[in-house]
């Protein structure tokens, strides 16, 4: 992995993708799965947990560096709402690496608007 | 509405989480992870770990149950209802294996607001069973109109 390197991770969230990360991550927040009641405190309809985005950030990440061990750090910021049924795109670039450590900063797009920015993450590469 | 910063600096007794298979292959599924060693323990064996390997944003099942009690802490005072998730890191060292016992305990860092906004960020770190950290996280939550 070289500076410049890009990477690059697509999915297309399902209808049923935010019942299993309830599930799955214990976020129970009907924003997420129940449709009146997002519309009720103001939002289009039900959106994406942050976190199942992220993971999507981290996937994109432990998929190009072969492994989570890989992994050291991530921080993202979260923008705007992700929406169901909308392919989003993780893209990343590699900023700098010492031969053992690459930075990678990267965004997540979806209809073209970003719904995280400023991601940055630490990768072994070593 | 002012917000009550008195929480800011405590931390939380620590709650221990138990890791179990198929809470893993549960998550990663959930998450489209498709690397074998979150869902076949053959082969996370052969690519030399004892057990399935937690996949590293797993750390948000085992702080959960931490988190939470800061988070909803009558003290701490955070409205749920006008609440965003502003922005997360999460810092790993040694990756979680299956049949892991992960204790983390929360700490309160800043209550503070700005821009008529509510910034809550919290600190987790969770420790597994030879006390190695596994994760240290920083949430940070955002309730709108506070004033």
């Amino acid at each position: 992995m070289n500076k410049g390197d890009k990477i690059e991770l697509k999915v297309t969230p399902d209808p049923y993708v935010t019942v299993r990360y309830a599930g799955a991550s214990g976020d129970f927040n009907p924003i997420h799965f129940d449709d009146d009641f997002a519309k009720a405190v103001g939002l289009p309809g039900r959106i994406l947990h942050g976190l199942w985005t992220m993971a999507q950030v981290a996937r994109a990440h432990t998929d190009a560096a072969g492994g989570p061990e890989a992994l050291k750090r991530l921080s993202v910021q979260f923008r705007g709402m992700g929406l169901i049924g909308e392919e989003i795109t993780v893209s990343g670039t590699v900023l700098e690496t010492d031969g053992e450590v690459a930075l990678v900063r990267s965004q997540v797009a979806q209809a073209g608007r970003r719904i995280i920015r400023n991601a940055e993450a630490e990768l072994e590469i070593a | 509405m002012s917000l009550s910063t008195e929480a800011v600096g405590r931390t939380f007794p620590a709650v221990s989480y138990q890791v179990g298979r198929e809470k893993i292959r549960e998550y990663a599924n959930a998450v489209g992870e498709t690397n074998p060693i979150h869902h076949d323990v053959e082969a996370a064996r052969a690519a030399g770990y004892p057990d399935l390997v937690a996949p590293p944003m797993f750390a948000v099942v085992y702080a959960a149950p931490s988190v939470a009690q800061a988070l909803m802490h009558p003290d701490v005072g955070l409205d749920f209802s006008m609440m965003v998730h502003g922005s997360q890191e999460f810092r790993w060292g040694p990756v979680v294996i299956a049949g892991e016992e992960i204790s983390t305990t929360t700490t309160v860092k800043e209550i503070a607001e700005r821009g008529g906004m509510g910034f809550y960020v919290f600190e987790s770190v969770s420790e597994n069973e030879r006390a190695e950290v596994v994760c240290t996280a920083i949430w940070t939550n955002i309730v709108r109109g506070t004033s």
